[in-house]
C-alpha cells in the first residue's frame, strides 16, 4: 500500500540574514502493506508529520520516491488523493456549518455524486455514533465526536487506505478508548490499511500490529510492538531485599541469571531479562536457598517508552 | 467540466454558510450606507464646486468603488479562520482543483458584491441620485471586477500570512491611501495640482473616475477606456496571486 525510498524533505530556514537548510526527514525507506495497522512513533519535530504530508501529497519530497496506493506522490498527486483518506491533527469541518452538510460537500469534491455523498454519509455517521448529530455544528459537538466527524469526513469516498494524524490528541481517557475501538473497526469492518501517527506509547500499543519508530527525521526500528519490547528491553525483575547486608547476594544472583551487572538503589536490585515468567520460579527457589529474604519482587512488562530510550537515548515522555 | 463543478461545490458551501450567518454582509454595508446617509446630505451643497448638479452621481460611484475595494479586501479573514479549523487541508488533500478551492470563494464574494452593490444603487435613488441606467449597470459591473480582484489578492494575503494580526495592519496601511488618493469621497479634480498627479498614479482614481462617467452615460470618454483597462490589469493580477498561492505546496 506505501512503499518509500530515500523518502527526504529539507526545509530552507532564514535565521536573520543566515539561510539554513534543516533535514525534517532523511532518507525515510518504509512498507505497509495491504490491511495492516501500522503506527509511526516519536516525539514532537521528529519529522511524523512531514513524511504524513509527504505521503498525502501535501508536501513534495526534496529527494527519495514513494507510492501510495500504487501511484507515485510527486507524479500521480491527484490519483492519490483519490485513493487515500487523511484525518488531520487541527480538524476538517468549519464551526459554523452544519456537520452532515460539511460531509456530504466533501464527498461531492472526491466526486462522489451528491445523493450517493449524503447517503454514504449517513452510515458513517451511524458506525461513528454520530446519530442525531446531522444537522448540528461541529462548534457544538465534543471533542471526541469532533474527531469522530473528521474520520468520517476522511471517509466519505470509500478509500482503502486511512492515514491519521495524532487521532487521540487532546481527547479524554474515556474518548480515546471509544476512539480506539472505532480506528480498529476500520480494518476489521472496512478492511482499510491504517497508517497513524502519535506520541502515545499505550496508543501504538493497543493499536498497531506494526510500530516504526523515527526521530530526527531517520526510522530508527520497525517491528510489532511485542517484539521491538523483547528485542530491545527485556522484562524488568525488580526486587526489594529485607536487610542491607544480603543486598550484595542478591545482586549477585541476578547477575548471575541475566549474564549481566544488576543494578542496584538503595535495597533495590534490579535486572533486565528477556522473559521473566519462565525465570521467576527458578529465580525465587535460589534465593530462598541462599537464604536471601525479600520484602517485594516485581516483574514489569517493558513499555514503548523504555524501547524508545534505548534506541535514541532519550524518553519520549519528555518530548509529549 | 470538473473544475466547474469543483468550483461549484466550494462556492455553494460558502453561500450557504453566508446566508446562515449574513451579519457580516449587513456590517460590510453599513458603512456606505452610513456614508450614503450621513455625509451624502453634507455634500449636496458643494454639489456646484465638483462640477454636477447631483452630488449623488459623484457619490455614489465613489462609494461603490470603496464596498469594491475595502469589503472584498476584507474576504480572506474568513479564510483564515477556515485555515485553522482544518479545512483548507482537508480540501487540499481532495482531487480537486485548487484553483477551484480559490474560484468557489472569490465568486461567493463577487456575488455578495453585486447585491450589496445594488442595494447602495437602489437606496442612492431614494437620496437622489438619477443618471443613465445601462451606465450604472457597467459601473457594477467593474466594481465587481475590481472586487474578485481584491477577494482573489486578499485570499492569497490569508493564506500567505495566516494571521489576522499581521494581515489587518497590512490592509489597512495598503487601503486608506488608495481610498484616500482614489477620491471615493470627493473628485481628486477638485484637489491641488501635486495631489492630482499623485493620484494619477493610484489606478483606482482612474476606476473611479470611469464609473462616474458611465454613471453620468458619457461612454465615450476616455477616462472609461482607462479605467477598465486598469480593472482589467488588476483581475489578472489578483487571480494570479491567488491561484498562485492555493497552488502552492504546503500553503
Amino acid at each position: 500500500m506505501i512503499h518509500a525510498r530515500g523518502l527526504s524533505r529539507t526545509f530552507d530556514t532564514k535565521h536573520g540574514r543566515e539561510k539554513k537548510q534543516v533535514q525534517a526527514v532523511q532518507g525515510v525507506d518504509l512498507d505497509v502493506e495491504a490491511g495492516e495497522i501500522v503506527g509511526f512513533l516519536g516525539p514532537n519535530g521528529a519529522g511524523k508529520t512531514t513524511t504524513l504530508r509527504m505521503l498525502t501529497t501535501l508536501l513534495k519530497p526534496t529527494a527519495g520516491t514513494a507510492t501510495v496506493a500504487g501511484f507515485d506522490v510527486a507524479t500521480q498527486p491527484v490519483d492519490v488523493r483519490r485513493s487515500i483518506g487523511y484525518v488531520s491533527q487541527s480538524g476538517s469541518t468549519s464551526p459554523e456549518a452544519l456537520a452532515g452538510e460539511e460531509i456530504v460537500d466533501h464527498g461531492m469534491l472526491y466526486g462522489v455524486g451528491k445523493q450517493q455523498a449524503e447517503r454514504r454519509g449517513r452510515e458513517l455517521f451511524e458506525q461513528l455514533d454520530l446519530d442525531g448529530l446531522w444537522t448540528r455544528q461541529p462548534r457544538t459537538l465534543s471533542g471526541g465526536q469532533r474527531r469522530r466527524l473528521d474520520i468520517a469526513m476522511g471517509l466519505v469516498h470509500d478509500p482503502g487506505l486511512v492515514f491519521l494524524d495524532e487521532p487521540t490528541t487532546g481527547l479524554d481517557p474515556q474518548a480515546r478508548a471509544n476512539l480506539w475501538t472505532h480506528i480498529s473497526a476500520l480494518r476489521s469492518e472496512r478492511g482499510s490499511t491504517v497508517f497513524l501517527t502519535t506520541h502515545y506509547l499505550d496508543e501504538a500499543d493497543a493499536l498497531c500490529d506494526r510500530i516504526l519508530v523515527i526521530d530526527h527525521g531517520e526510522i530508527v526500528a520497525s517491528d510489532t510492538p511485542e517484539s521491538l519490547k523483547r528485542q530491545v528491553a527485556g522484562d524488568l525483575i525488580e526486587l526489594i531485599v529485607l536487610s542491607a547486608d544480603q543486598v550484595a547476594p542478591a545482586a549477585a544472583r541476578l547477575s548471575a541469571l541475566a549474564g549481566a551487572d544488576a543494578e542496584v538503589a538503595d535495597r533495590t536490585v534490579s535486572v533486565r531479562v528477556p522473559r521473566a515468567g519462565t525465570e521467576l520460579p527458578g529465580l525465587l527457589r535460589s534465593l530462598d536457598a541462599d537464604g536471601i529474604a525479600l520484602e517485594s519482587i516485581e516483574v514489569r512488562r517493558p513499555t514503548l517508552d523504555d524501547v524508545f530510550l534505548e534506541l535514541t537515548g532519550r524518553s519520549l515522555r519528555e518530548h509529549a | 467540466m470538473t473544475f466547474l463543478r469543483e468550483t461549484s461545490i466550494v462556492f455553494n458551501r460558502q453561500l450557504r454558510m453566508n446566508l446562515r450567518n449574513p451579519a457580516w454582509v449587513i456590517i460590510g454595508l453599513m458603512q456606505p450606507v452610513l456614508y450614503l446617509a450621513l455625509f451624502g446630505p453634507l455634500l449636496e451643497s458643494f454639489a456646484p464646486m465638483l462640477g454636477t448638479d447631483n452630488a449623488y452621481m459623484v457619490f455614489v460611484p465613489g462609494l461603490l468603488i470603496q464596498l469594491g475595494i475595502f469589503g472584498a479586501l476584507f474576504a480572506g479573514f474568513s479564510l483564515i479562520s477556515e485555515w485553522r479549523s482544518g479545512v483548507i487541508e482537508a480540501e487540499r488533500v481532495t482531487p480537486a482543483s485548487r484553483t477551484a478551492l480559490l474560484l468557489g470563494r472569490v465568486l461567493r464574494d463577487s456575488v455578495q458584491l453585486a447585491v450589496q452593490g445594488i442595494v447602495l444603487i437602489a437606496l442612492g435613488f431614494a437620496f437622489g441620485l438619477r443618471g443613465s441606467i445601462g451606465g450604472m449597470l457597467i459601473g457594477l459591473l467593474i466594481t465587481i471586477a475590481l472586487g474578485t480582484a481584491c477577494a482573489s489578492a486578499s485570499n492569497a494575503l490569508a493564506l500567505t500570512t495566516k494571521s489576522e494580526d499581521v494581515m489587518a495592519p497590512l490592509i489597512n496601511s495598503v487601503a486608506l491611501p488608495v481610498l484616500l488618493l482614489s477620491g471615493i469621497l470627493i473628485p481628486m479634480s477638485v484637489g491641488p495640482q501635486w495631489l492630482q498627479t499623485i493620484s494619477d498614479f493610484v489606478p483606482t482614481k482612474h476606476i473611479v473616475e470611469a464609473v462616474r462617467a458611465v454613471f453620468a452615460g458619457d461612454f465615450a470618454n476616455g477616462v472609461v477606456y482607462w479605467g477598465i483597462g486598469w480593472t482589467a490589469v488588476l483581475v489578472a493580477l489578483g487571480l494570479w496571486a491567488g491561484t498562485r498561492t492555493f497552488r502552492k505546496e504546503n500553503a
